[in-house]
């Protein structure tokens, strides 16, 4: 058998007494859309933070495309193809759309001590970045800056960056938080095209999503990983539905009454 | 307030005509005619006061590089104009007034100590990254102080110019006037060219969201550090500048005041943009000399003033007039 794209093991992220990641394994294949779900504080962000590089581990190994990624910056992750986006949008706001996605762009062509021919019309940079944009449904947007954007408009910019960098691995967290019904279903035909390109992690709250999109889904409670399988497996799980499904179910219910 | 100039904007409405764009050639075109007027008048102060401003144009073109572009809130710049002034200084009294070596010494030094500088400081932020920078900037302050061979606290008076063999002769105060203006331009042209490179929009991506710069795969800090360098580079030249200009050299250039001065100036302007800085020492410098013929406490008067200014003139005097052309 094939190693794995993404190969985790024993990884391990207490702050002070919260312990955020508990030995957490985890395996995703080349090509995958593998969804990570799980109560709020379980720990989500926190192993999205440990994979891009952003925070570093107590314990543990990360393995990515056949190396060991452990103590690796976050930049040079991002170099070797592992791209994330931020569950609270994090944008160049005074930048226009097009500006952020060429940025990312840049980032991946060579360096950047390029001092006096102007970025903003040199072709190799702006024509990807038209054409990220276009791919997230941004393309009669490109010159707004980016804090006039609305919040779904960001969010698909969130991507769209993340995209730019031609990544092998795609960590997604909460891409439709804050998301309405129509805005979110446009986000998961996208998320769906990309399915089997880029390999995908996605932390999603939305089960609907989830369910009708991954391959294989994590579960992730007081950062353990309490499951694992495929999303039929799951939703059966009773481990799981004590954990976690009954509780949103629970939570669901009650909303309904109230509401 | 900022009513006025927004209709003055709206009723001139070609691009070429928006007011930035007036204020600009308007000051340029001041600027370059203030050595004609001081020979018509006789009068060589203008030419005195305006060499002055020339040269801490550049200085806060400089530092407009780092704070407005870069978000680097130096407050220790005025140190470079130290060192590139003693540079000169030091070297003449040493037997060199080759204007070759001292200026390459003065750039060389600057470039030195603002990669240590950087390199020490950079990875801090905020309050941190302002107390370091003017903590090294009040060590050459002290250091300067104990230079007792170069006149210590009472600062050196240099006997004479940089040469630079017979290719320019800076004892013509004309001469000297248009080779400021000329490296100002030249400052200004180069960063306005830096900011809008590839080099520059890093620059200014690191500033406004560094946490994702380092996600989409930059080494942020490297780009952060030669910008410093770049910024360092170009105060220390209008250091050696200033020294030749007064024909003086003292601590009191890098006393935490005049980075304060600065920066003051690159807000004034209004925080990048290319032209701003240029503005800002021009009314700065300005209001500092004519308040000084009023009151000895024209510090009272100027500090309070700017108070307002920052808070409410958030682009600076150039957004002000940029905000009504762009609507
Ligand atoms: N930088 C930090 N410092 C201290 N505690 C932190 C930090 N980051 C996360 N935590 C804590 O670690 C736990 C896991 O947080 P994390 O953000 O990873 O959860 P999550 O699963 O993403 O939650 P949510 O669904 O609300 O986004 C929480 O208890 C959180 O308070
Ligand atoms: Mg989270």
């Amino acid at each position: 058998m094939t190693e794995p794209l993404l190969h985790v093991e024993g990884l391990s992220k207490r702050f002070g007494g919260v312990v955020a990641a508990d030995a957490v394994a985890l395996a995703v294949p080349r090509g995958e859309f593998h969804a990570v779900i799980g109560p709020n504080g379980a720990g989500k962000t926190t192993l999205i933070g440990l994979l891009a590089g952003e925070i570093s581990p107590q314990g543990g190994h990360i393995r990515f495309d056949g190396r060991d990624i452990t103590r690796i910056p976050v930049h040079r992750r991002s170099r070797l193809g592992v791209a994330r986006s931020f569950q609270i949008t994090s944008l160049f706001p005074d930048f226009t759309a097009l500006d952020n996605v060429a940025l990312a762009v840049q980032a991946h062509s060579g360096h950047s001590f390029r001092l006096w021919k102007n970025a903003r019309r040199d072709r190799a940079l702006r024509e990807p970045a038209r054409t990220a944009l276009a791919g997230v449904g941004l393309a009669a947007r490109a010159s707004v800056r980016v804090d006039k954007l609305s919040h779904g408009e960001q969010r698909q910019l969130e991507i769209a960056m993340a995209l730019a960098t031609q990544p092998q691995l795609l960590l997604l967290d909460e891409p439709m938080a804050g998301m309405g019904p129509e805005e979110s279903a446009r986000m998961v035909t996208m998320l769906r095209k990309l399915k089997g390109g880029v390999t995908i992690l996605l932390i999603e709250h939305d089960m609907e999503a989830v369910f009708a999109l991954a391959d294989r889904v994590t579960v992730l409670v007081y950062g353990r990983v309490i499951a694992n399988g495929e999303p039929a497996a799951i939703r059966a799980d009773p481990v799981v539905r004590e954990a976690y499904l009954g509780e949103q179910e629970a939570r669901a219910t009650e909303l309904r009454r109230n509401g | 307030m900022k009513a006025a100039p927004a209709l003055f904007g709206k009723a001139i409405a070609p691009s070429c005509l928006a007011p930035r764009t007036v204020l600009t050639v308007t000051l340029l075109v001041v600027l370059a005619l203030v050595p004609i007027y001081a020979a018509f008048t006789g009068d060589p102060f203008a030419l005195t006061l305006f060499t002055r401003v020339l040269i801490m144009a550049i200085a806060a073109v400089s530092l407009n590089l780092i704070m407005g572009y870069g978000g680097m809130a130096s407050f220790g710049h005025a140190a470079y104009l130290g060192i590139g002034g003693y540079a000169v200084g030091i070297l003449w009294k040493e037997g060199f007034a080759s204007g070759f070596v001292q200026w390459s010494v003065a750039v060389g030094v600057s470039a030195l100590f603002a990669l240590v500088v950087g390199a020490l400081s950079l990875r801090t932020r905020g309050v941190y990254f302002i107390m370091i920078t003017l903590a090294f900037a009040q060590m050459v302050y002290y250091v300067a102080q104990g230079l007792d061979r170069y006149g210590g606290d009472d600062g050196l008076t240099i006997g004479q110019r940089s040469t630079f063999g017979g290719l320019v002769d800076l004892n013509n105060n004309t001469l000297f006037y248009y080779l400021c203006f000329a490296l100002l331009l030249a400052s200004v042209y180069l960063v306005s060219r830096l900011v809008n490179s590839r080099f520059g929009l890093a620059l200014q991506g690191a500033r406004s969201n560094e946490r994702r710069m380092r996600a989409i795969g930059f080494p942020t800090f490297r780009y952060k550090l030669a910008a410093f360098v770049i910024a360092g580079v170009l105060c220390g030249l209008a250091g050696a500048l200033l020294a030749n200009h007064t024909n003086f050299i003292s601590p009191a250039i890098m006393y935490w005041t005049r980075s304060g001065d600065l920066m003051v100036m690159v807000i004034l302007g209004g925080l990048g943009s290319w032209f701003g800085p240029v503005i800002g020492a021009v009314l700065y410098l300005a209001l500092e000399e004519a308040l000084s013929r009023v009151t000895e406490y024209s510090g009272l008067v100027i500090g309070p003033v700017l108070l307002l200014a920052a808070i409410y003139l958030r682009g600076g005097i150039e957004g002000l007039f940029a905000g009504a052309g762009r609507d």
